[in-house]
């Protein structure tokens, strides 16, 4: 899982925005990173991610979607599937 | 085109090492720097970070003015009070915002309990939407629907009014957006008790609760330029409750961070307009009269005819129009004097400064022609070097970024928010006149042969009065804007100036002055405090415009003739140093004053003995 070039080339684009939200620019994420692994990832920081995920790639997250998440891999499946829809 | 809103473009886009200079920025200055470009939400959140370490490692942060922002609303405010702190850096605000709990709003005004008590709040933002009025929609059935808006329009007023005792504080309240869905299409904004007709009735009642304690947020404006169905993020308010779409919260934040500034007193005063390619198309040094763009039947002279027109209906509000161009004086007048499409004309604008010099050195001189700070000047130029050299020369003045099609300048220039409003008095309407005036007697006294006969020219009169209902609007609206000649700028809201009107203990002036070339309307403000057989003179301020004329010795004179008449024998007076007022630095040594102490911030403490007073002659007479 999460090994395919679309999902690391999706990590690395996801990357400087997770730095930018959770104002940590060392930040590193991976499929299996979850809200308690980082600092700072609340639910307001959540919305936020969320949001500028959507503002960056063009999609939209339906409420379902976004507390269906349970870890960064959730969210590379989930921008996948929206992508091929 | 909403996009030239949402994303702040009269503000310059962020530098390409915004990271490292966030990661680098060390005081006041660094934070109001980074402020000023065009962030989004999570770059203010990001700066906000920046200012809360600052703040906890206890970095002196004046200049910045620490303001505490009281917030209460029915959605969640934590997602914006961030976009809220850092944007009040761009406006000169070390903004700290404290928040009521979640959908409290009638907790935090009719209980006992609230989170604003036992914290100094300036001002409280009074953020509620739709959601949280009881609006109960029932097409058709007009008498309920025009309760349930009183009912609506009651409550509201209540808990501005019990928030604003408590705290004290001034409220800035919110007018309602309407959601973007209609149920029976154009008809339904026109039948009673749908919730659009509601809204248009509740927002109508709204505007009526404005007062000097209660700022409107035209928060529907703003709604209806973004769009409401961009506005209104359903899946944001489904997961987070969020009052608006996250992505609008810097363009918010700027909005009512133009209320908290123009309630302090920082407002622009003056538009200055570059002319080729800004007033009129093309260069009139090289096109002449015939072949500059200017009127109607060509687009960009079309365009550059808007400009003019936006100009001046600024005017209309009391901003004062003045020209800065590279160009020979007369070869740019000529425009003006013989061009019959242009609605500009010489009449219209106060300082005319054609010339080579670099632009920064002419504002400098437009300002001091004026006696306007550089901070209430705005200057609108097409040509991006002289905007970037203005920015660096005079970070005071406000210069807007412009996008390269004109007709897109004036939405771009009033989309900046510059002259916010909390209020319009006749004087403000008849200020721009005044300035003009202000030019002109600038003029007279450069032709005079000696200061003593320039002021007997003028033929000045000044009238004496005590602070009434009248007039409070006006001296509510000096004591919150002078910044200069203000010895202890300290502020007063309309609520406590009408108690000082009924203080027995304190006795207060409003001073008009009339000379012959017009009304200056009222241009000073007093209020002592009596202590037995001593005045203590808490607040002295005085309008620029009449700097040099003195009046303040007219004034010291008018205060000891009343002062003998109530057995007084001295004056104490203090002087407070703040960045804006050095120019009032010797007032009351020059008055005759004697230093008592000096304190370690600054603040002096003088007195004048009134026994032996001599009164002098001035040129001024006193009605």
């Amino acid at each position: 899982m999460h090994n395919s070039p679309e999902a690391v080339a999706m990590l690395k684009q996801l990357t400087p925005i997770f730095q930018d939200v959770m104002d940590d620019d060392d930040l590193v994420i991976s499929a299996a990173t979850k809200a308690e692994d980082v600092d700072n990832w609340d639910s307001l920081a959540q919305i936020r991610l969320v949001v500028s995920i959507e503002e960056a790639l063009g999609l939209r997250f339906s409420a379902a979607e976004i507390s269906a998440l349970q870890n960064v891999g959730d969210l590379l499946d989930l921008i996948a599937r929206k992508r091929d829809n | 085109m909403s996009q030239l809103i949402e994303n702040l473009h009269w503000l310059p886009a962020p530098p390409l090492d915004l990271k490292e200079r966030m990661q680098n920025l060390s005081d006041a200055s660094d934070l109001r720097q980074i402020a000023n470009y065009a962030l989004d939400t999570n770059q203010l959140s990001k700066l906000a970070g920046k200012l809360k370490a600052l703040r906890k490692n206890s970095v002196d942060l004046r200049p910045l003015a620490a303001f505490k922002l009281g917030v209460v609303s029915n959605a969640t405010t934590k997602l914006f009070s961030p976009a809220l702190m850092a944007t009040g850096l761009r406006y000169g605000l070390d903004l700290d915002v404290v928040e009521a709990e979640f959908n409290q709003v009638a907790q935090e005004a009719f209980s006992e309990e609230s989170s604003f008590i036992g914290k100094r709040i300036d001002a409280v933002l009074i953020a509620i939407d739709y959601h949280g009025l009881a609006l109960t929609a029932i097409p058709g059935d007009e008498e309920r629907a025009r309760k349930s808006v009183a009912d609506c329009v009651a409550y509201l007023k209540a808990v501005s009014e019990k928030i604003s005792s408590k705290t004290n504080a001034p409220i800035i309240l919110q007018n309602i957006v309407p959601p973007a869905e209609s149920f029976l299409g154009s008809f339904d904004p026109f039948l009673p008790g749908t919730l659009s007709w509601l809204i248009t009735h509740v927002n109508h009642e709204i505007s009526q609760l404005a007062s000097s304690n209660i700022s409107i947020l035209n928060v529907l404006g703003l709604a209806s330029n973004l769009g409401l169905a961009n506005w209104h993020d359903l899946t944001q308010w489904n997961v987070g409750k969020l009052p608006f779409s996250l992505k609008y919260a810097s363009i918010y934040a700027d909005h009512v961070c133009r209320i908290l500034s123009v309630r302090r007193g920082k407002s622009k005063r003056c538009l200055i307009l570059d002319l080729d390619n800004t007033v009129w198309g093309g260069i009139i040094g090289d096109d002449g009269v015939d072949g500059i763009l200017i009127g109607n039947g060509d687009p960009t002279g079309e365009a550059h005819l808007q400009v003019q027109q936006i100009a001046l209906e600024l005017r209309n509000c009391g901003i004062v129009l003045a020209i800065s161009s590279k160009n020979e004086d007369a070869i740019a007048r000529l425009p003006f004097r013989e061009h019959p499409d242009m609605l500009l004309r010489e009449e219209h604008i106060a300082v005319f400064q054609a010339n080579w010099s670099d632009k920064a050195s002419n504002i400098r001189a437009i300002a001091q022609t004026l006696s306007l700070g550089l901070e209430s000047i705005v200057f609108l130029d097409d040509n991006p070097a002289e905007r970037l050299q203005v920015r660096k020369e005079l970070p005071e003045v406000s210069v807007p970024e412009l996008p390269s099609d004109p007709a897109l300048f004036g939405r771009t220039l009033l989309a900046a928010g510059y002259f916010e409003s909390v209020g319009f008095s006749a004087e403000d309407r008849q200020r721009a006149e005044m300035y003009q005036q202000n030019a002109r007697r600038a003029d007279l006294m450069s032709n005079a042969s000696d200061m003593e006969s320039y002021l007997a020219s003028l033929a000045m009169v000044a009238t004496f009065a005590p602070f009434d209902a009248s007039s409070r609007a006006r001296i509510a609206q000096l004591i919150s804007k002078s910044n200069q000649f203000n010895l202890t700028t300290k502020r007063y809201s309309e609520i406590e100036i009408a108690q000082l009107e009924q203080d027995p203990q304190v006795t207060t002036f409003q001073i008009r002055l009339t000379d012959s070339l017009g009304d200056n309307g009222m241009i000073s403000v007093l209020i002592c405090r009596k202590q037995d057989k001593v005045w203590d003179i808490d607040t002295w301020l005085m309008s620029c415009r009449v700097l040099g004329r003195r009046l303040e010795e007219a004034v010291l004179l008018e205060i000891v003739k009343l002062a003998k008449v109530e057995g007084v024998d001295r004056l104490v007076a203090r002087y407070i140093p703040t960045p804006r007022n050095i120019i009032v630095k010797d007032h009351y040594r020059k008055l005759g004053f004697t230093l008592l102490n000096a304190q370690a911030d600054g603040t002096e403490i003088w007195q004048r003995d009134l026994n032996g007073f001599e009164y002098g002659v001035v040129p001024i007479a006193v009605r």
